[in-house]
């Protein structure tokens, strides 16, 4: 049995759906955070596979950069989120509610 | 790997899901050396499951994040709206890529492994990635490093930010 480029994005797009769900109905900021994590990891997935069946470098290229990205991303969201948690003493979003009028 | 991601948005238990993104992750770069990148595949394992997980960890060791209470966000308006838009999402996307081949050529084309000057073929080896980075992506490369080095100093301005307004 191959595996075609079709089963490959739709591992992809679960994934995706999963991380999609998991920022959506979550609460915990960390949570949050590996969902978006995840998400990114299903781009990266369906880009590797187009690329790989395209027989292009620029995906794989692509995937790079967006692993960079995402672990200064990683890095600075963190570090967001452990100053909130010093001044709010918590990681719910639901209770991270001092915009609200 | 599917499972393990599903088991990690739902545990209730922060450091638990975390374990469960690392498989996760280093499935995904099962996945990617099924697709012969190799040297992605060796990259997602040293990036995500190595750095950016350990970050993870470490926070959520040093925040002690408590369990959240209950499943109560199952029922919450969003997670409906979330269900129905992805179930849609999901339903048009196999429906798309089962239905006909707008997806290009489905078949495996031999990777050659020649590494010329100029040439955009797919190819595994890390000489290949150096050589497209540094001739035609040099432009992204740099701006990736610089912004590598910002998020750096951003995160040092923060935190540093932080003591100083605890000190007062």
């Amino acid at each position: 049995m191959t595996i075609g480029i079709n089963e490959f994005i739709i591992v992809s797009s679960m994934l995706f759906l999963v991380g999609f769900f998991g920022v959506i109905i979550r609460r915990n900021t960390i949570i949050i955070y590996m969902s978006l994590e995840l998400m990114l990891n299903a781009i990266n997935l369906a880009l590797v596979a187009f690329s790989r069946f395209n027989n292009t470098m620029d995906g794989s290229i692509f995937v790079f950069f967006i692993m960079t990205v995402a672990a200064a991303e990683v890095a600075v969201g963190l570090a967001i989120i452990v100053m909130l948690y010093r001044q709010k003493q918590t990681v719910l979003v639901n209770e991270l509610n001092q915009l609200k009028g | 790997m599917l499972i393990s991601a599903l088991v990690m948005v739902l545990n209730k238990n922060a450091v638990n899901s975390a374990m469960c993104m690392i498989v996760a992750l280093v499935s995904t770069a099962g996945l990617f050396v099924l697709l012969e990148a190799y040297f992605l595949a060796i990259l997602q394992v040293l990036v995500y499951a190595g750095a950016v997980m350990v970050l993870f960890l470490f926070i959520i060791m040093l925040l002690d994040v408590d369990k959240e209470e209950n499943y109560e966000y199952l029922k919450h308006k969003f997670a409906f709206i979330a269900r129905l838009l992805g179930f849609s999402l999901l339903f048009f996307l196999v429906f798309n890529s089962f239905s006909e081949t707008y997806l290009p050529s489905t078949e495996l084309v031999q990777i050659t492994n020649e590494g010329e000057a100029g040439t955009i073929d797919f190819s595994n080896t890390a000489k290949s990635f150096g050589q497209i980075l540094f001739t035609k992506y040099m432009l992204p490369f740099q701006v990736i490093g610089f912004l590598l080095l910002v998020a750096m100093i951003g995160v040092i301005v923060i935190s540093k930010k932080q003591t100083t307004e605890a000190e007062k």
